[in-house]
């Protein structure tokens, strides 16, 4: 189209065509890079070699054993923290925090909990009960920091 | 500018601004949301969900990500490798970082497990991993929101 010549207030058409191709080569490139990420998490867990050679002998208080039992499914039956049946893992946090108290003067620190599971469990329980010893989220958002030494016991042969 | 109304091809303009505009827009946002994080994630594991799951705040040091699958199988870089076999590929990991000057203890095992699989398998996958001397491990899980 050959621009007008007449006028003071002629328009000069640009060719859009080029910028418009690297345009949709950027957002197709773009899109295709495109990740959605779920966030995700860590728990540490304390692992030593030659666990068995009294490891957690620098803590001064006795390890918190969390048992939990699986039935043929895998799901588990039954919860108990030093021997004490427990309904959910609620109540497990609501023990650990009487336990070891929160804020400054918590003996979160020194405490370390042992889970001990059945072979079969599934491990959404395991990552459920280390959730509920090792934090609480509080309604604002915030988070309380529990017992961050976390082991597993040797597991066992049947 | 008026249309040409003789003779010939009529040539119809098309106003582009508001595609321009949009596009644009696209083009912005994916800019914003392109990431270049390297973590490992796979589809063939569902993480088990947790509240406190947030992320670290830096990257793991040395990091080997096993991945566990619901059927007791371990991905370990993209491959699918039974439980027996991964001390094998683990040895290899160990060698290479012993040529590299650096002690296995320091390496980070980062444990994807799938949330249906079981305890019993995660924890053999520890100790196979103990037993060629790695010693730092995590326990991976999904963010719930939900809460």
């Amino acid at each position: 189209m050959a621009a007008k010549r007449e006028g003071l207030s002629d328009k000069i058409a640009i060719d859009m065509t080029p910028m418009i191709d690297v345009v949709f080569q950027l957002i197709t490139f773009f899109m295709l890079t495109l990740k959605t990420v779920i966030t995700e998490g860590d728990f540490d867990i304390r692992m030593p070699l030659g666990a068995s050679a009294g490891a957690a002998s620098e803590d001064p208080l006795p390890p918190v054993r969390v048992r939990m039992t699986a039935g043929p499914d895998g799901e588990r039956t039954s919860l108990t923290m030093n021997g004490q049946p427990l309904g959910d893992f609620e109540e497990l946090r609501r023990r650990i925090i009487d336990l070891v108290g929160t804020g400054p003067g918590s003996n979160a620190d020194k405490t370390e909990v042992e889970l001990d599971c059945d072979p079969t469990l599934t491990y959404d329980n395991v990552i459920a009960a280390v959730t509920a010893v090792s934090g609480m989220v509080q309604p604002d958002g915030t988070v309380v920091e529990l017992i961050k030494k976390i082991k597993f016991a040797p597991p066992k042969k049947n | 500018m008026a249309r040409k109304q003789g003779d010939g091809p009529t040539k119809t303009d098309i106003d582009m601004t508001p595609m321009i505009d949009m596009t644009f827009q696209l083009i912005t946002f994916f800019v914003f949301t392109l990431n270049f994080s390297t973590a490992v994630q796979d589809d063939r594991v569902q993480l088990p969900m947790s509240q406190l799951a947030k992320p670290a705040e830096g990257p793991s040091v040395e990091p080997i990500t096993l991945q566990l699958m619901s059927d007791g199988r371990v991905i370990y870089s993209g491959e699918p490798v039974s439980l027996q076999d991964i001390g094998g590929y683990l040895e290899n990991e160990k060698r290479v970082m012993i040529s590299a000057s650096k002690e296995p203890s320091t390496a980070t095992v980062i444990v994807r497990a799938d949330g249906r699989s079981t305890t019993g398998d995660v924890q053999d996958l520890i100790k196979v991993c103990q037993e060629k001397g790695f010693e730092k491990f995590v326990l991976r899980a999904q963010y719930d929101e939900s809460h």
